[in-house]
């Protein structure tokens, strides 16, 4: 992160040689260094409706299954149903004119292409950009086999990309605000007079969803609060507390004292379950080594964090899961 | 000092407290029965000492505002990091909105980048495919600008019904700041762009996991787009893409990139997740609406609102609230009582400037009977904000983004406010 003068020396000669190259003209100033080809690859990942974009590589439906349920269906659900809050990716189609439409890959989005952008440079969530281009074409596959766009032999190349048409490829127009609304609404505005009565129809207080304010004047500092404010970098996977559930991650109500690998329901990692087979107990000790470095402690396990490196951050954190734990639910 | 006071501001103790006591507030002149000890009594403020300076480094608001805070509807997203919290209008005054409570929208959380890391490329259709540090860009002539920033789906709760009883939450996904940066079309130029650009476009993305591409037409990113990196007066926080942002006046806030890295140009739509998934716009029969970018006009009452209910009792009242559009200036607000059988044109503080917030104000009398307060903005161009059910005969129910139709507040006798829909 510190600036090294190194970097302010490169710059200088990037500026030289874009000068010298006659990169600047009159009306430019000469900031800026030519991008290199290398990094232009690098970032220009976007796939275009045509194709363009796609790298080369293929990957098929069972492929694209075993990944999915692998790095997607901790929240997108084994098939695509979406858990919890989480979106569906999967289903819904010839719901669109329904009140309440449910917006799928399937059932809404309109090019092929924008599953396969979304998902090579932004998921898994939590993981960007860390799956192949096979594997992409492979979770795509099945994406389009949970929709009923394909069969389950089908295997997803760039070659045979263009020649799937999404089912709601011809569901959208251009804005058109302007045509249908605009002259409507700039009609002289009614100043009195306007209506005959008017009567409520509906209030916010009997839906009763607002947030109730809960907000607390200087909070005491103590080491559960910290490790509270601490958790919730871990709240993307983990839920904690009364009715907590799995998410991508255990629930973690009781993991203080608790045997590894033991929340029902939840799919464990390899590791995980031969360290739980070899009698790991979620101890503070075991706990506190886990939390410095989990891939390094538990190598193959499926939690993506780096780990806490500052030891009083880790107390303060095990205090917190611990205020969870056997002695009761303190929070 | 003096003992700390009681847990809260006087608003909060009243919420607590119930309101039944306000309505009871007798109209006509305050009289005191007995000295107010306030005054008559020396206070520790008035004879000891406060505190020196360097006390606060980088001062925060005083902890009796502790309650102007962003807020965010958990139920509303599965994580908040992919979520949206929303501005405290309903205590804010002026136009210009203090970035430390402007609402904040990630897709996958707000980064952490140094300015030393930044780069921003831009490549595509142009002469000389570019990379720009930081530090360049405060090489290039620079321009201020105030904007509204305003998510397309700031109202969107509310399209089935009145369901979220704050100004806060129905209208706080906004924010107004004086932006300072460079105006996009110098580093398209430095780049080199020549030949027929009517039909060209550039592809905007973010330096985050999320990158929340979009395509947007070559003609806009010349007009009035600005590549920011401050914002009223300081560099802008981590969560509005610290160091730099774009700045896209007057269209929805989704293509305001913030961590802002690649701009490419190019010859059509990427059709990316965020342009076709997401922020589109479904109608009743089905079909979508995309590319739906400008914000229309549109205004809210802030106070009295929901969170800010009258507590004085009868008589001088001052109604106040924001009006914006996407078109250009506002150019007047219209204030109803009584759901919108009679309006009154409301007092602009300032004639409106293109594309950001302009304050309103009703000064008025509250005589303690009930109202249901509306206000309706106009624009430059004759726009005239609509009711939610005018839009809904448009669009139908499904729509998420672009509620820009006219909100009622119920205020109550006792001076109690209520989201409402009516007739």
């Amino acid at each position: 992160m510190s600036k090294s003068p190194e970097v302010g020396l490169l710059q200088v000669l990037w500026l030289g040689l874009a000068l010298a190259a006659g990169g600047a003209s009159a009306d430019t100033l000469g900031l800026g260094r030519p991008a290199l080809a290398e990094e232009i690859a690098a970032w220009d990942l976007d796939v275009r409706p045509d194709g363009t974009g796609l790298p080369p590589g293929s990957g098929d439906v069972l492929t694209g299954e075993g990944v999915f349920a692998e790095k997607c269906a901790a929240c997108h659900g084994d098939f695509g149903e979406g858990v919890g809050n989480w979106p569906e990716v999967a289903g819904g189609q010839g719901t669109l004119d329904n009140k309440d439409p449910v917006k799928t890959v399937g059932s809404y989005w309109p090019y092929l292409s924008t599953l396969w952008d979304y998902v090579h440079r932004s998921m898994p969530y939590g993981a960007a950009q860390t799956l192949s281009p096979d594997d992409v074409y492979a979770v795509a596959a099945y994406i389009l086999y949970s929709n009923d766009i394909v069969d389950e032999e089908f295997s997803l190349n760039a070659t045979n990309f263009t020649g799937i048409t999404m089912p709601n490829a011809d569901g959208f127009v251009v804005d058109d605000r302007a045509a249908r609304e605009y002259d409507v609404w700039r009609a002289a505005p009614c100043m009195a007079e306007c209506k005959d009565s008017v009567t409520i129809t509906m209030r916010a207080t009997a839906l009763d969803v607002t947030p109730r304010d809960d907000v607390a004047t200087a909070a005491p500092v103590d080491l559960i609060a910290k490790g509270q404010r601490l958790f919730s970098t871990c709240k993307s996977c983990h839920e904690i507390g009364e009715g907590a559930k799995n998410r991508s991650g255990p629930m973690l109500t009781g993991i203080v004292g608790r045997a590894a690998g033991a929340v029902d329901g939840f799919r464990y990692s390899k590791a995980l379950k031969t360290a739980a087979g070899g009698g790991l107990i979620w101890n503070e000790t075991a706990l506190d080594a886990f939390l410095t470095q989990p891939r390094d402690y538990l190598n193959g396990s499926k939690m993506v964090f780096a780990g806490i490196t500052n030891p009083e951050d880790r107390k303060a954190v095990i205090a917190y899961l611990k205020s969870h734990s056997a002695q009761g639910d303190t929070r | 000092m003096s003992e700390k006071r009681p847990n809260g501001t006087s608003r909060r103790a009243f919420l607590r407290g119930g309101v039944a006591a306000a309505g009871a507030v007798a109209a006509g002149p305050m009289r005191a029965e007995t000295p107010d000890p306030l005054i008559t009594e020396v206070q520790d403020w008035a004879s000891g000492l406060g505190v020196g300076v360097d006390e606060v480094p980088y001062g925060l608001p005083i902890e009796f505002e502790a309650d102007v805070r962003r807020r965010n509807v958990p139920w509303l997203t599965a994580d908040t990091k992919s979520s949206v919290n929303f501005t405290p209008i309903h205590a804010l005054d002026g136009t210009i909105t203090p970035q430390g409570c402007g609402f904040e929208r990630h897709h996958s959380g707000a980064i952490t980048l140094h300015k030393d890391d930044y780069r921003l490329m831009v490549h595509g259709l142009v002469e000389r495919p570019l990379v720009f540090t930081y530090a360049d860009l405060e090489r290039f002539p620079r321009e201020n600008h105030v904007y509204f920033c305003e998510c397309a789906a700031n109202s969107g709760m509310e399209w089935a019904g009145a369901q979220l009883n704050g100004a806060q939450y129905t209208h706080g996904m906004i924010h107004n700041m004086e932006y300072t940066g460079v105006p996009l079309r110098a580093l398209l130029n430095e780049a080199g762009i020549s030949g027929d650009l009517s039909d060209k476009w550039i592809y905007v993305e973010g330096a985050d996991a999320a990158s929340n591409g979009r395509s947007i037409p070559l003609a806009k990113a010349l007009d009035d787009v600005l590549v920011a990196f401050k914002a009223n007066g300081e560099a802008l926080r981590r969560e509005h893409g610290y160091p730099v942002r774009l700045v896209v006046p007057g269209w929805e806030g989704n293509l305001w990139i913030k961590w802002l890295r690649r701009i490419e140009v190019t010859n059509a739509p990427v059709e990316s997740r965020e342009e076709t998934s997401k922020y589109t716009d479904t109608l009743a029969d089905g079909t979508a609406r995309k590319w739906t970018w400008v914000m229309d006009a549109k205004s809210v009452i802030t106070a009295p609102s929901p969170q800010m209910p009258i507590q004085h009792g009868t008589g001088p009242l001052v109604i106040t609230g924001m009006a914006w559009s996407g078109h250009g200036r506002i150019t007047r607000v219209d204030v109803s009582k009584d759901g919108g059988k009679t309006w009154e044109i409301a007092r602009l503080d300032r004639a409106g400037e293109a594309k950001a917030l302009c304050r309103f104000y009703l000064d008025t009398t509250w005589d303690g009977g009930e109202m249901l307060l509306q206000s309706r903005a106009m624009d430059e161009t004759g726009y005239v904000q609509p009711t939610k059910n005018q839009l809904r005969a448009v669009r139908g129910e499904n729509s998420v983004y672009h509620n820009n139709g006219i909100q009622t507040w119920h205020v109550a006798t006792s001076g109690e406010v209520e989201n409402v829909e009516v007739t």
